[in-house]
C-alpha cells in the first residue's frame, strides 16, 4: 500500500487498511482532503478522533472507480455530514448537526445520538439510522427511483414538517423515548411512506396524507428495517417482535399529483 | 362548461388548398380536420395556437393565420386579455399557466441605448484583418498577479468560452430529448456551454458532453448525485428564474415519461415538484454551506454558479452571493423565458435585466469584490447588440434561452406548458419530438452563435476595441435615448449627445 505523506498525527491500527486521525486542529477542508487522499491510496476505514464541527465529512469521497470506505467519528461533526454521500459508511459515536445525509445517493449513516434539522433532505438512496431524535423538516423531498429506495429509521421522534414534499423512500419513527408532538407531517407529500410507532393525531398530519394501518407488506418492510436498526444499536436491547407488536400508523400520499388541479391553461383544452 | 372566450386567431385557406391534409397532420392542437363527405378541410379557430406550423408546412402556401379581428368593446381598463383571463379563471378556478417569457410592454432598455464608434480621433479596427478576442474566462479572479517567474499565481476553477454567449438552463423534461441534445452538440461545437436545468443529465450523454455541460442543482434536487455533479464543467445552484421569481416549479406527471423519470431519478408519472425555496437555504450563510458542499463533492475542481432572478434588492443580494463564495453569478431578468409559469407571476414580478446588471456591477465594484465573481446576464437577450450592451453595462457573458429556441424553430406561441409543441421542442410526445432533427437544429444554433460572434467583433472594432475584456463595464460606450434621469442614473450612462 502506498504510504501517504501527511503532516498530521495519525496511527496505524492493527488492521492494515485502517487509520486513526486526530482531527482536533484540522479545519473542514484539511480533514476532508486527508480523507480523500486516504481513500485514493486504498484505506478502507478511518477513525476520526476529536471531531468538532468539521462540515461535509464524507462529501469529498466521490471517485469514478466508486471506492468506498468506513468513517468512524468520535466527537461532533458539523453540518452536512455525508452530503451527496456516494456509497460510504459513516458512524457517529455521538450527536450530529443539521443536514445529515443531504442529497445522499447511497451508503449508510449511523448516528448514536441526535441528528439535527433537514436530516436526509432530498436523499435518494442508502440508509440513515438515528438512535435519538431528528430535527425539523427531516426527510424533506426524499425520493426514489427503480431499485433506489432511501430509508431513515429514527429511534425517537421528529420535530415539525417531517416528510415535507416527500416523493419516495421510507421513514420509520420508533417513538422509543416519548410521545410524537410534531405537526405539519407530510405537507406536500406525493410519494413514499412514513411509519410511526405510537399515537399520532389527525391534526398533526397534512390533509394530503392518507392515514392507515400497516398491512402485511408494510410489516415486512418494518421488520427488516427495524432489525437493521437493532443490529446497529445493540445497547438498546430491543426485540423486533416486541416493537412490531405495537400500535403503528402508516402515512402515505393520497395522490402522486397533489397539485394536479391547481392550474388552468391559457390554452383551450 | 362551455368556454365563453373568443378565438385568438383566424385561419384562412386559399383556393390553392388541394386537401393534402398536411395541416391536419402538423397541428397538435387539432385545429384542422378533414371532412370526407364534403371533401373539405375544416378549421377550428378556437384550437389554433398561432404557432404557424401549418402555414410553414402547407405545400401550397394556402394557409394564413392572423390575429382574430373580432373584439370586445374597446376599453382602456378592460383589455381583451384582462377580460379573457377572467373568463378562463371563472371556467376553471385555477392559477393560469402560460409558457415563454413575458410579452408585456415593459420598457426594453436595450432599445434605449446606443453604442459608440470611433471617428477620426481614434481608429476603428477591421476584424477581418486584425485579431479580435471574444474568449472570456468566467470565474473568480485573483486579487493580484505575481510577475515573478518562479511563483505561479494559483487560480480558482473557471469556465472558458470562445464567445460570451451560453445557453441558459432548459431541462430535459421541459424540453424534448432532441432539443436538449441539439443544445449540447451546439455548445460543444461552438466552444460554449449548455445548461441541464434541474432535470438531470441523461446517463448516455454524460461522458460525451461533460466538458460543455453546466449542471444545475435546484430546490427539487432532481437527478443529482456525486457522479452527475462531477460530469460537468460547472455546477449552478438555481435560486430563482426571471419568469417566476420566488416560486417553485411543478413538472406535471404527464411529462414524466420513463426516460425523464430515470434522468430525474423519480417514479414515472408523478409530478416533479420543486419547492419555492431550497429548504436547506434560508440565509446567505446557508447558501455558503451549499456552495461549499458542492465544491467539496467536486473536489474544488469546478466553479459554482448561483442563479437568481432580478428583483428589487438585487445588488444587495448579489453582494451576499459573492461573499458566500459563488464563482459566477447568473442573473435572470423579468423577460426571461419558461416552459411553464403562472401568468400573474411571469407578468408582474421582477425587474428588467439591463437595470439589474448595472446596479449589481456598480455595487460589487463599490465594495471591492467585483473580481471575485463573474456575471452572466440573461432574460431578454435578443441579438448581438444586446450582448454588447449587456457587457458594456458590466456583465461578463450572457445566457440565451428564448433566442436559442427560436433558432430551433420556436415561434413563441406560449403553449409550452401544454406539452404539445408543434415544433418538437417543448414536448415529450415521441411523434412531435421527432419533428426536431438534432443535426439540423444544432447547425442552426451553431450558425446563430457564429453570426452573433461576427457581429460582436464588428461592433467592437467600430469602437476601436480589440478584446471583449476591454468592453466589460465600459459604460462610456453607451448613451441613453428617451430615458428619464433616474434611468440614466441606474444604468450609469450619459444621455445621447452628452
Amino acid at each position: 500500500m502506498e504510504e501517504v505523506q501527511l503532516e498530521v498525527s495519525y496511527g496505524r491500527t492493527s488492521n492494515e487498511s485502517a487509520i486513526e486521525i486526530d482531527a482536533s486542529h484540522m479545519d473542514t477542508r484539511e480533514l476532508n482532503s486527508l480523507l480523500r487522499d486516504l481513500m485514493l491510496s486504498g484505506y478502507e476505514r478511518a477513525v476520526l478522533r476529536n471531531v468538532c464541527g468539521q462540515r461535509y465529512i464524507g462529501t469529498r469521497l466521490y471517485s469514478p472507480q466508486r471506492r468506498v470506505m468506513t468513517i468512524e467519528i468520535h466527537g461532533t461533526p458539523g453540518n452536512d455530514l455525508g452530503a451527496f454521500l456516494f456509497g460510504h459508511r459513516i458512524v457517529v459515536h455521538g450527536n450530529a448537526q443539521d443536514g445529515v445525509g443531504n442529497t445522499m445517493a447511497s451508503g449508510e449513516i449511523v448516528v448514536e445520538g441526535r441528528s439535527g434539522d433537514v436530516t436526509g433532505m432530498s436523499m435518494r438512496g442508502g440508509r440513515i439510522f438515528v438512535k435519538g431524535d431528528v430535527g425539523y423538516r427531516s426527510a424533506l423531498h426524499m425520493k426514489e427511483h427503480d431499485q433506489k429506495r432511501p430509508v431513515i429509521v429514527v429511534g425517537g421522534t421528529s420535530q415539525d414538517f417531517l416528510g415535507e414534499y416527500m416523493a419516495g423512500g421510507v421513514v420509520i419513527l420508533l417513538g422509543l423515548y416519548g410521545a410524537h408532538t410534531a405537526s405539519f407531517i407530510g405537507s406536500g407529500m406525493h410519494g413514499g411512506v412514513i411509519y410511526i410507532r405510537g399515537e399520532i393525531g389527525e391534526e398533526q398530519v397534512n390533509s394530503h396524507v392518507l392515514i392507515s394501518r400497516p398491512d402485511d407488506a408494510d410489516t415486512e418492510i418494518l421488520g427488516s428495517q427495524i432489525s437493521a436498526f437493532i443490529e446497529r444499536f445493540p445497547d438498546l436491547s430491543l426485540d423486533v417482535d416486541c416493537i412490531l407488536d405495537s400500535e403503528w400508523t402508516k402515512l402515505s400520499p393520497r395522490s402522486s399529483r397533489p397539485y394536479g388541479k391547481l392550474y388552468a391553461s391559457t390554452a383551450p383544452d | 362548461m362551455r368556454s365563453l372566450v373568443l378565438p385568438e386567431f383566424t385561419i384562412s385557406r386559399s383556393e390553392e388548398c388541394d386537401r393534402c391534409r398536411a395541416c391536419e397532420h402538423q397541428c397538435p392542437f387539432g385545429a384542422h380536420t378533414y371532412d370526407v363527405s364534403k371533401d373539405k378541410m375544416i378549421s377550428d379557430s378556437y384550437r389554433c395556437a398561432g404557432c404557424q406550423r401549418c402555414a410553414v408546412f402547407c405545400p401550397k402556401g394556402a394557409i394564413e393565420i392572423r390575429p382574430a379581428p373580432s373584439f370586445y368593446r374597446p376599453n382602456a381598463s378592460w383589455s381583451r386579455e384582462r377580460i379573457e383571463d377572467i373568463k378562463r379563471q371563472a371556467e376553471s378556478g385555477g392559477v393560469l399557466l402560460t409558457g415563454c417569457g413575458s410579452d408585456k410592454p415593459f420598457r426594453i432598455y436595450w432599445d434605449h441605448m446606443l453604442l459608440n464608434a470611433s471617428q477620426v480621433t481614434n481608429p476603428s479596427i477591421d476584424p477581418l484583418r486584425e485579431p479580435m478576442e471574444l474568449r472570456t474566462f468566467l470565474g473568480s479572479k485573483p486579487d493580484r498577479l505575481s510577475l515573478r517567474s518562479d511563483t505561479d499565481t494559483a487560480t480558482d476553477p473557471f469556465l472558458m468560452v470562445e464567445t460570451p454567449v451560453l445557453f441558459s438552463a432548459m431541462s430535459y423534461g421541459a424540453i424534448s430529448y432532441n432539443a436538449f441534445q441539439a443544445l449540447a452538440i451546439a455548445a460543444s461545437r461552438s466552444g460554449t456551454f449548455f445548461n441541464t436545468g434541474e432535470g438531470g443529465m441523461p446517463s448516455e450523454m454524460k461522458s460525451q458532453f461533460k466538458k460543455h455541460a453546466i449542471v444545475q442543482v435546484a430546490s427539487g434536487r432532481f437527478g443529482i448525485d456525486a457522479e452527475y455533479l462531477n460530469c460537468a464543467a460547472a455546477v449552478e445552484i438555481k435560486i430563482g428564474q426571471g419568469a417566476k421569481p420566488g416560486i417553485g416549479g411543478h413538472l406535471p406527471g404527464e411529462k414524466v415519461s420513463q426516460h425523464v423519470a430515470a434522468t430525474r431519478m423519480i417514479p414515472e408519472g408523478t409530478d416533479a415538484i420543486s419547492p419555492a425555496p431550497h429548504h436547506d437555504i434560508y440565509s446567505i450563510e446557508d447558501l455558503e454551506m451549499l456552495i461549499s458542499a458542492i465544491k467539496e463533492v467536486t473536489n474544488y475542481e469546478k466553479p459554482v454558479i448561483v442563479k437568481v432572478a432580478a428583483v428589487h434588492n438585487i445588488s444587495a443580494i448579489a453582494s451576499g452571493i459573492v461573499r458566500a463564495g459563488a464563482d459566477i453569478l447568473a442573473i435572470d431578468g423579468v423577460r426571461g423565458g419558461t416552459g411553464a409559469a403562472p401568468k400573474v407571476i411571469r407578468d408582474n414580478v421582477g425587474i428588467p435585466i439591463e437595470l439589474a446588471i448595472s446596479s449589481v456591477d456598480r455595487r460589487l465594484r463599490d465594495e471591492g469584490i467585483r473580481e471575485r465573481c463573474s456575471i452572466i446576464a440573461g432574460g431578454g437577450i435578443r441579438c448581438s447588440a444586446d450582448v454588447v450592451k449587456a457587457i458594456a453595462l458590466g456583465a461578463d457573458a450572457v445566457y440565451i434561452g428564448t433566442a436559442a429556441l427560436i433558432a430551433m424553430g420556436c415561434t413563441l406561441c406560449q403553449r409550452c406548458h401544454t406539452g404539445r409543441c408543434s415544433w418538437g421542442i417543448c414536448t415529450q410526445d415521441p411523434g412531435l419530438m421527432r419533428r426536431l432533427n438534432v443535426d439540423d437544429a444544432s447547425r442552426r444554433l451553431v450558425n446563430l452563435l457564429s453570426a452573433w460572434s461576427h457581429e460582436i467583433k464588428e461592433m467592437l472594432g467600430g469602437m476601436g476595441i480589440n478584446a471583449i475584456e476591454s468592453l466589460r463595464g465600459n459604460r462610456d460606450q453607451l448613451r441613453g435615448i428617451g430615458l428619464h434621469e433616474w434611468e440614466l442614473d441606474v444604468l450609469g450612462i450619459k444621455g445621447a449627445g452628452e
